[in-house]
Formats: C-alpha cells, sequence, structure tokens
C-alpha cells in the first residue's frame, strides 16, 4: 500500500498501539485534532482519550510524565509539536530519562519515544526549523533515529516504541507530504543502529540523513550522467548509536567521502562522523573528509536567504564535483 | 478546601496512635537524624566527598509524611533525600554505602547523595534539578490512574522549586486530571542562600494550591504528628480519586544547604529559636508528658538506632568500590 511518510509514522502508531495496550501518546493537540501535522489523526477515535492524551503546552510535564508512566511500565509516545520546543524540555530528556536507569544501578528502564518534528525548507524561520539532533547525540543513555523514507520512518518508528530506552525520533517536516513509498502490509521493523547503503558506488562516499537524503541520491544521479562519476550514498538513519562499521566500510571502500545535514556545520553529528573515519580509516583516504551543511546562523524566514543557508542538490553536486576532482 | 491550618491535627494523632506507632515514629526520626550527623562526621573524614545536603532539622516532614502512606505508596524526592530515603524503608546500610561510593550502594555508587533510587521500594528517585522530580511524579500518578491502581504518589520539593515552570506544569495537569499526588512543599525558608520572600511573591506557599483548584494547606514541619494528620487527609483524599493536594510544612534545616556553605545568611539567633522546635524533642516531650512513655524506652530505641548507623558505617567502609569493567553497565536497557 502506498503510504506518505506522515501516515508511516499514523500506521506505526496505530499498529503498536493495537499490539501493546501499555502503548499511549501524549501531548499537545494530539486527541481531537490528531496533530499539528495530523501524525496522529484517528488515534482518538480507535484508541480513546485514555490512551490518546491531550496536554496542556507544558512540555517538561509532558517529558516528565511519561517518564513517570514509562517506569512502571507503560510505552508512552511523546509528541513534541515542533522539535524546536524540545529545549523546554530539555532537562527531562538529558538529565531525567537518559540517566534513569543508571541512576538506579542498572535495575529500572524509561522506554518512552520522544517524537520531535523538525527541519527547514517550509519558511517556518528560527522556532519552527530547527534540526537539534546533536543536542542529544551526545547524551549517555538515549538513542537518537532521523528516518529519511517512509518505511524507515514506520519500522524505525515500531522499533523506538519496542526499545527499553528512551529514544528520540526525528522526523523531518518536509518529508511528511513529500516522502511517499509502498510499504509491505503487515509487522515491520527497522533496527536501531544499523545504516542503510541507498546506492552503491565506487568513486566517492555521500553520508547523510533524514532531510538530505533525496537531494543526495539526486546529485548523484546527476553527476552520475553528466561527469561519470560513480557515488554511494550511506542513510545514517540512527545517530546515537552510530553505525560505525558501515560509515568505514564505504569511507575504505571509495576513499573520499562527503558527509552531508541539515543540521547546522558546527557540532552537527557530521563532525563526529569525520573524526571515527580520519582515526580509523585515514589509510584508505585519498582526500580530506568534507562536511556540507547548514550555514552556521539562524534560520531566516526570507525565502531566497532560508536557500542559500540550507544544503539543496545543486550544493551537493557542487561538493562532490570539487572532492571528485581533488 | 480547608486552606487554614487544623490545630488539632496533630493533638488527635498524639491521643489516637497506638504507643507502638509514636515510638516508630520516633525511631525514624533519630535513624535519620543520626544518620546524617554520622555522615556530617564521615564527610569532615574525607571517606564522603561530593556534594552533599543533610536532612538534621527537617525529620518530622519525611517520617510524618511517609508514614501517612502505604508501602506500595510512590515516593519522589530532591538532592535532600537521604531522609525521605531512609524514612521509605531503606537500609541505612545501603544509603550510607552510596554516599561512600560503594558498589554495594543502593545505585551502586554511580549516584551518590543526590541520586539515590529503589523501585523496589517504591523510593523513585532524588532528583537533583530543582524541581525536576514533580513532573515525574505526575506521571506516576497518571499511569496509577490509567491502571486503576490503588497507589498514591508523594512529591517532595523544597520552597527553592516553586518559582520553576515545572512546579506550576504539574500542578496544573495534576489537578485537571484529578491525579492521585500529594504534593509536600518542605519550606524551609533558604533556597540556598536566597530569602524565601527574595525569591517568590507569594511566600505563604500553599496559597499556589487555590490557583490549581486544588486543597493546601500550611502545617508545622517541626511537629511529626501535625505533618502526618495533614497527610493522612491528603492521601485518603488521592485514593479516593478526589485529586492531588499540596502540603506546606514549615520547617529548618539546621545545617547549611551544603557540607560547604558556612551559612553565613542565618542569624545565630534565628538559628537557636529554631534548635528550640527540634521536631525530635517535640515529639520526646508530647510522649513523656502526655503519653507516659518512659525515658528509658526512648533512650533505648536511640541506642538501638547508634548500633544500626554504626553497622551502616562498617559496611560501607568496608565495601568495595566498583569494578572499572562496570562502567558501562546500566546505562542503557539490556546492559
Amino acid at each position: 500500500m502506498e503510504l506518505t511518510y506522515i501516515k508511516a509514522i499514523n500506521s506505526a502508531l496505530h499498529e503498536e498501539m493495537q499490539r501493546d495496550e501499555n502503548v499511549f501518546v501524549m501531548g499537545e493537540d494530539v486527541g481531537e485534532l490528531g496533530g499539528a501535522f495530523k501524525a496522529t489523526e484517528g488515534l482518538l477515535e480507535a484508541f480513546g482519550e485514555e490512551r490518546v492524551i491531550d496536554t496542556p503546552i507544558s512540555e517538561a510535564l509532558i517529558i516528565g510524565a511519561g517518564i513517570g508512566a514509562a517506569v512502571l511500565g507503560m510505552r508512552p509516545v511523546l509528541e513534541m509539536q515542533f522539535a524546536d520546543f524540545i529545549s523546554c524540555a530539555f532537562d527531562q530528556i538529558v538529565n531525567s530519562a537518559a540517566t534513569l536507569r543508571y541512576r538506579h544501578g542498572g535495575r529500572a528502564q524509561c522506554p518512552i519515544v520522544v517524537r520531535a518534528p523538525s527541519g527547514a525548507g517550509i519558511h517556518g524561520a528560527l522556532f519552527h526549523s530547527q534540526n537539534p539532533e546533536a543536542w542529544f547525540t551526545r547524551v549517555p543513555g538515549l538513542k537518537v533515529v532521523a528516518p529519511a523514507t517512509a518505511y524507515d520512518a514506520k519500522g524505525l518508528l515500531k522499533s523506538a516504541i519496542r526499545d527499553n530506552n528512551p529514544v528520540i525520533y526525528f522526523e523531518h517536516k518536509r518529508l511528511y507530504r513529500s516522502v511517499k513509498e509502498n510499504l509491505p502490509e503487515g509487522d515491520f521493523t527497522v533496527p536501531i543502529g544499523v545504516a542503510e547503503l541507498r546506492k552503491e558506488g565506487a568513486d566517492l562516499s555521500v553520508i547523510t540523513y533524514g532531510g538530505t537524503l533525496a537531494p543526495a541520491l539526486d546529485a548523484a544521479k546527476i553527476v552520475e550522467k553528466e561527469d561519470r562519476l560513480s557515488v554511494e550514498v550511506l542513510d545514517l538513519r540512527t545517530l546515537l548509536p552510530l553505525d560505525r562499521e558501515a560509515i568505514l566500510a564505504t569511507a575504505r571502500k571509495t576513499g573520499k567521502v562527503l558527509i552531508v545535514h541539515e543540521d547546522r556545520l558546527t557540532g552537527g553529528i557530521g563532525g563526529e562522523v569525520a573524526a571515527i573515519i580520519c582515526e580509523h580509516a585515514f589509510e584508505y583516504l585519498d582526500a580530506p573528509v568534507r562536511r556540507l551543511a547548514a550555514l552556521d546562523t539562524h534560520t531566516a524566514f526570507s525565502p531566497p536567504l532560508e536557500e542559500v543557508i540550507l544544503p539543496n542538490t545543486n550544493k551537493i553536486v557542487d561538493a562532490i564535483r570539487n572532492l571528485a576532482a581533488y | 478546601m480547608a486552606l487554614e491550618r487544623d490545630k488539632h491535627t496533630a493533638q488527635r494523632a498524639l491521643l489516637t496512635l497506638h504507643e507502638a506507632q509514636l515510638l516508630e515514629l520516633y525511631r525514624r526520626m533519630v535513624l535519620i537524624r543520626q544518620f546524617e550527623e554520622k555522615t556530617a562526621e564521615m564527610y569532615a573524614r574525607g571517606k564522603i566527598t561530593g556534594f552533599c545536603h543533610l536532612y538534621a532539622g527537617e525529620e518530622a516532614v519525611a517520617v510524618g509524611a511517609i508514614y501517612a502512606l502505604y508501602d506500595k505508596d510512590y515516593v519522589v524526592s530532591t538532592y535532600r533525600e537521604h531522609g525521605h530515603c531512609l524514612a521509605k524503608g531503606a537500609d541505612p546500610k545501603v544509603v550510607m554505602a552510596e554516599l561512600f561510593g560503594k558498589v554495594t550502594g543502593i545505585s551502586k555508587g554511580r549516584g551518590g547523595s543526590m541520586h539515590l533510587f529503589d523501585q523496589d521500594l517504591r523510593f523513585m528517585g532524588g532528583y537533583a534539578i530543582v524541581g525536576g522530580g514533580l513532573p515525574i511524579a505526575t506521571g506516576l500518578g497518571l499511569s496509577v490512574q490509567y491502571n486503576e491502581g490503588p497507589e498514591v504518589v508523594c512529591c517532595f520539593f523544597g520552597d527553592g522549586a516553586l518559582p520553576q515552570g515545572a512546579f506550576h506544569e504539574s500542578l496544573n495537569m495534576a489537578s485537571l486530571w484529578k491525579l492521585p499526588v500529594v504534593f509536600v512543599c518542605e519550606n524551609n525558608f533558604y533556597g540556598m542562600g536566597t530569602l524565601v520572600q527574595n525569591a517568590i511573591c507569594q511566600e505563604e506557599l500553599y496559597r499556589f494550591a487555590q490557583p490549581y483548584k486544588m486543597p493546601g494547606v500550611r502545617v508545622d514541619g517541626m511537629d511529626v504528628l501535625e505533618v502526618y494528620g495533614a497527610t493522612m487527609e491528603a492521601v485518603a483524599r488521592a485514593r479516593e480519586g478526589d485529586g492531588p493536594s499540596l502540603i506546606e510544612a514549615v520547617t529548618y534545616r539546621f545545617r547549611g544547604h551544603s557540607m560547604s556553605d558556612p551559612v553565613e545568611y542565618r542569624s545565630k539567633r534565628e538559628e537557636r529559636i529554631w534548635q528550640e522546635r527540634d521536631p525530635i524533642k517535640n515529639l520526646r516531650r508530647k510522649l513523656t508528658v502526655e503519653r507516659h512513655v518512659a525515658e528509658g524506652r526512648l533512650g533505648e530505641i536511640e541506642a538501638e538506632v547508634a548500633r544500626q548507623i554504626d553497622d551502616a558505617v562498617k559496611f560501607a567502609d568496608e565495601s568495595p568500590e566498583p569494578s572499572v569493567e562496570e562502567l558501562g553497565k546500566g546505562v542503557y536497557a539490556g546492559s
């Protein structure tokens, strides 16, 4: 059945709530309204208000209450209406959820999922466009995923719900309705911590995830046709823990790596990926590891400015050509 | 909504509780006091390091409130939580070992003084971020309500938590959903060194209950029987499904904010006045004068607790350090 990225999320929620009555969703306008982006549409009708809980605008409370419920065996899926608002709940995620098991000497667990609609390119400006994944990718105890396809959106959300750790699930808003694909009927999951090779190639590797996977694949096609370059594209899918083997395998194979993400350059996960490659595959490299990311500035509202700030297909094509020529 | 303090609560408890129950209240307060005094001693001797916040002076709040709970009820606490953890039934040995950072500690030496946690005891953690425990207590209440359980959640926090957003988010939601939570504010007048009236526009903290449409009451936090009586009412209300309450227990910490605080912001006179209101002496007087308990019986309890504390120190001192091989364990589920 052909599903959009957002419908894939919705269908994962339906199926997991059906499968396990401990799963419930909670967030701002997730019930009657079905969520700001309609990710939770139809859940209230199907599962009732006990399991589809509309909350006040209280992000710290949404996460904190989720933690309290999770430690007693519930499996809350907590929606931050926009990933940008997650900053209001930062303490609860980083201090309370991530450390809970450790604080209890490994004898308790905190299986929450935080759904965080992230990403730019929809003219949301400063507080509705951020990609704050790197705030969390350095926090032990958390897992961080960022699906780029409808299949992964569904499979990773199911895995996140079934995981016994707190998982931050970054869903890219621009992909909600622009990405669609035929999904298999029935239950399937996508493992957390495993990257996916989207395209094989020999000359150069592009490592990316989330909102920049599609432009990276487009760019690979363009340079293949126009420059006869064979480009490999690796989709990280999980940002914590990183799939180090897959990263090193592609770096060793092609010897040239371009890392692309929509998060800002400085402090983005790309720096960590580059460091892994430089530390463990240096002798295979034929060129410095390059990064293409959002500029180190705020996401401007002005559409032409936003265009300059974000990576896109043309910029990836240029970066590939530069790196290939090194 | 009973917003005025019921002055007869303590007297009623004194007259209706069995002698064994009153002695148990006394024992628990003495246990906490002696534990904290020994902790200070061990800190001075370098056996305990790091940040350490003692509960001496506030014993009546933890003991009175927790005595109004069943074992199956949940407690959420703060970074000044040795007292709550002991009152909930933790073995002083494992708490002391945790303070020593030993592998036999309640959190295997990973949390230390500020992060005690024992889900088996339903002691759901000391939260070292001011106000951080309130949303979690609310969530525990949500889970209890969803599962139609009989449990109640008792959430302790200090006056310093009231200006935090988490306080207001939690009271709003707990009241809106009628969750079985009892919020116990320990007003010891100082958020570290800042006087409560310099931090909060409404210094009668129980009045914050009113806008959140729940009963609020101010009790004498130096009187274990008054705390117990007020908490019994709040717990009964929560268990009946009538929602949360806010109890403000006015109390005083006999020591500084932490072990490194010279307490220059309080006058000696003020400290003396509060020391005269010592909750343990307070109960001792009531027991001997109004219930005719022999001084010797109380002395026996004190001696018994002293032996227990000595055993705890010996246990902590002789326990091994956590091994480096265990470093990564417990970070993720399955490890």
